[in-house]
């Protein structure tokens, strides 16, 4: 692809690197400041009537007993032979973990960015059309209600209504490698739904404040004037310009919905990546928590890189910055 | 020999009589009703699933590293111990049919069950039972159980279906020892992680943190359990998540249920258990300004138990007495003096003592549950007796490594064990690395030693009385309260059998659907 003499390539390159750099740094600070928390993993696991000779025997085991560097510099010498590690407190493989873990907690994200990315979207050009209007009001107030609400309200609240006194849906999602599309999207309603409302307020109003502030710009008013129809305006010719913001507040969301689900995986026992890093950070796991920070941090990178990639495709004119 | 079988029922009757007179009877008060299930005759079948705490991705199934309920009840799916505790916390067989010490109680002989198949085919014996107690005592052994057997020196098998145990000093509990959740059997060789054992499900799928499952041995050996033909554990950490999964019909057990929420709700039943878990103070008697007995006292004193028990626990639990033996336990001393709230003794206690200036207590809800409340309580209390608590708050994140033992008064629980004398041993003798208050004693230490030789359980008791009047008279422990266990149960199940301590690891094999 060529924009004005630019290949991607050339705009994307810099930003890879840049993006390395600051997984290595992510690395460096999440490893030391785990390294800084009290105790280690010999005493989390073994608890606090282990014996001496116990806890000796298992830090030697983990080699818990070498220093600090060394395990970093052990831990990101494997990581570029592509060896994620192993789990500290249960011996498995890191990658084992991801593989199981990873796959739900972007089911989970992705089933909830389906319902909350175009709902938010819609909403938000039929908010900006009906602009002071009692739609426009009425949207806006439900939306902010719930994305004030903090997580679990919301999701103890659906819990209550959906699954204790309508029995529609169960109130845990416990899903399993054998479970199919239709039991995971049965099983993952409740939590997906909390998702959504606690994300869509964000891109709604930012839709419509994008769309209304590009409404008094002169070559709408030209269109009006015209005659063209006020949906039309929106639709055809306020939208495309008001893609690039739109696009990255949704990536925000996206990496927000796949970093965020901690505290809905907690409440409905659902078996992602949230559950694992809450467990291996208290198990003071290095190996673990790292390497899920490290996916956490590349999400955000990764998704941030196509925000840019659409906003550049919605308008070339930012391939040339003044 | 004939001695030591008359030692025994004498031990069962006694365990009876005191078991039946609290824990039972506050069983039957909360909807339990033993007998009465059993002759209506379990009902054969069906799927019944556990919504429990504890799970954790790091679980796994040897039994040397388990320390919650998730782990610990599916253990009891796949497995059986030597020694079983019955609802009235009484020892009977599991796989060990008979146990008998020699003169010394040094020496004890354990006959094992015959004809006990494992999963995989294999017939039980004795050289099993020897690898599956030596995995937790070998050289280096990381297990969780590895203090069980501080004071044994060999374990073997001697016959077929008999080993032998020999102990460094004599101790009368060791069958007690032999009922730790920890110490399920194993084929000999096994690897510890298989989950094969002679228990009642077979594991069937085993997801760590996430769910266990069981499908039930067609061969287990004992008589009326392992019911419903499924069993499902799933971990649910969040307290409102399990109880709502419990309400929703998604589980039909939970353990540790909000007692706020939902125990008037019909569809549910209640258990309300009294246990062996308990909450304290400890203060380190071996430094300023704890080691001065006075100021212990006036801090015993100067405690409204009963308006803990009721504020913070909702009445949920039993007085304590400064001693950590539960008042079911068999040496339990009912001539104790119950030390009430008493701001005028704290304060001549206090005045005594010589101590001026605030009393620094370090709290962090890691100590117990709602320790921070039960401290905020307490300081309320102590300043009716003119004595000033400063709390500090520290930080839950390394509680047991940074100020546990370190700081010189602060809170802490513990679980209990099987007797009273085997928690004696572990966290109030001189040596033991739990000594969390730094009591040091010879003459308890010694008087303890005594008492774990003496076969003669008259004479054990009146050495169990003095233990406990040390501990209340001089110890370093402001222990205001035993915390009772909470489970509850959809009406759709029955049959739960709890004992009053390791409350419900085996209600896998007790439930069963009733329609």
């Amino acid at each position: 692809m060529n924009w004005g003499g630019r290949t991607l390539i050339n705009v994307l390159a810099p930003r890879i690197v840049l993006a390395v750099l600051t997984l290595f740094i992510i690395s460096l600070v999440i490893f030391f400041s785990v390294e800084l928390l009290p105790g280690d993993t010999a005493e989390a696991m073994l608890g606090h009537d282990a014996t001496v000779e116990a806890l000796a025997t298992l830090r030697r085991e983990l080699q818990l007993d070498s220093p600090a560097y060394v395990r970093y510099w052990r831990w990101i010498i494997d990581l570029l032979h592509g060896d994620l590690g192993k789990s500290l407190s249960s011996g498995r493989a890191v990658s084992d973990l991801l593989a199981q873990r990873l796959p739900n907690t972007f089911f989970l994200a992705g089933f909830a960015a389906l319902i909350s990315v175009p709902l938010s979207f819609v909403l938000g050009v039929i908010t900006a059309l009906y602009r002071e209007r009692a739609v426009d009001r009425g949207v806006n107030f439900v939306a902010l209600a719930a994305s004030s609400l903090p997580d679990f309200f919301v999701a103890y609240a659906l819990i209550l209504i959906f699954s204790v006194h309508l029995g529609w849906v169960p109130p845990i999602s416990i899903i399993s490698p054998e479970s199919s599309l239709a039991e995971r999207l049965y099983l993952t309603g409740l939590p997906a739904l909390t998702l959504t409302f606690a994300t869509s307020a964000y891109m709604l109003r930012m839709t419509r404040a994008s769309i209304l502030s590009l409404l008094s710009s002169p070559y709408i008013e030209m269109a009006r004037l015209k005659g063209v129809s006020s949906g039309r305006v929106i639709v055809g010719h306020a939208l495309p310009n008001a893609l690039g913001p739109i696009a990255n507040v949704t990536a925000l969301t996206l990496a927000y919905l796949v970093v965020s689900v901690v505290v809905v995986e907690t409440v409905f026992a659902y078996p992602g990546l949230g559950q694992l890093f809450v467990d291996s950070v208290s198990k003071r796991d290095i190996p673990v928590v790292q390497v899920v920070a490290m996916v956490f941090a590349s999400t955000y990178i990764v998704l941030n890189l196509v925000a840019d990639m659409v906003a550049l495709a919605a308008n070339p004119r930012l391939m040339h910055p003044r | 020999m004939a001695k030591v079988s008359e030692r025994a029922t004498d031990d069962i009757s006694r365990r009876q009589l005191l078991g039946g007179a609290s824990a039972l009877v506050a069983a039957g008060a909360a909807g339990f009703a033993p007998g009465a299930a059993q002759a209506a005759g379990p009902r054969k079948g069906g799927l019944i699933k556990f919504g429990l705490e504890g799970g954790a991705q790091d679980n796994v199934l040897d039994p040397g590293t388990y320390g919650t309920q998730f782990v610990q009840s599916a253990g009891y799916m796949w497995g059986n111990g030597l020694v079983e505790i019955d609802g009235q916390g009484k020892l009977i067989p599991e796989l060990a049919v008979e146990w008998n010490p020699d003169a010394t109680a040094k020496t004890w002989v354990f006959k094992i069950r015959s004809g006990v198949e494992f999963h995989n085919g294999k017939t039980l014996t004795a050289e099993d039972i020897a690898y599956s107690l030596n995995h937790h005592r070998k050289k280096d052994s990381k297990s969780l159980a590895r203090s069980v057997f501080a004071g044994v020196s060999d374990i073997k098998a001697t016959a077929p279906l008999e080993i032998t145990v020999t102990l460094d000093s004599a101790n009368v509990d060791l069958p007690g020892l032999m009922a730790d959740y920890h110490l399920l059997i194993m084929p000999d060789g096994g690897d510890p992680n298989a989950g094969i054992g002679t228990g009642p499900y077979v594991i069937e799928k085993f997801e760590p943190g996430v769910i266990v499952r069981g499908k039930r041995n067609e061969k287990y050996w004992k008589a009326g359990r392992a019911h419903a033909d499924v069993v499902e554990i799933i971990a649910i950490n969040d307290i409102v998540a399990r109880q709502s999964a419990l309400q929703g019909g998604v589980v039909h057990f939970i353990t540790r249920p909000d007692p706020k929420l939902g125990k008037n709700n019909p569809a549910l039943k209640w258990f309300d258990l009294p246990s062996a878990m308990h909450y304290l103070f400890a203060m380190r008697c071996d430094s300023a300004p704890f080691d001065n007995n006075d100021l212990r006292l006036a801090m015993k004193y100067a405690v409204d138990r009963q308006d803990l028990l009721t504020r913070v626990y909702a009445n949920s639990g039993k007085l304590g007495n400064d001693h950590p033996v539960p008042a079911f336990d068999p040496m339990f001393s009912a001539e104790v003096p119950i030390r009430a709230y008493d701001p005028d003794k704290a304060k001549f206690h206090f005045k005594k003592s010589g101590f001026s200036g605030p009393v620094q207590l370090s709290v962090s809800d890691a100590g117990f549950t709602s320790a921070t409340a039960a401290a905020t309580l307490y300081k309320e209390h102590a300043a009716k007796a003119g004595i000033d608590i400063a709390l500090n708050r520290v930080p839950a994140d390394g509680y047991w490594s940074d100020v546990w033992k370190k700081k010189p008064f602060c809170p802490a629980y513990w679980g209990g064990r099987v007797t009273a004398g085997l928690m004696l041993q572990a966290v109030y003798t001189s040596q033991s690395p739990n000594n969390e208050t730094f009591w040091q004693r010879p003459a308890f230490d010694k008087l303890l030693a005594q008492a774990q030789a003496e076969l003669n359980v008259a004479r054990r008791k009146e050495m169990f009385h003095d233990l406990q009047m040390m501990l209340w008279e001089d110890g370093g422990t402001v222990q205001p309260l035993f915390a009772n266990t909470l489970f509850a149960t959809s009406a759709k199940v029955d049959g739960f059998a709890p004992s009053p301590l390791f409350t419900a690891f085996r209600a896998a094999e007790q439930l069963y659907l009733t329609s």
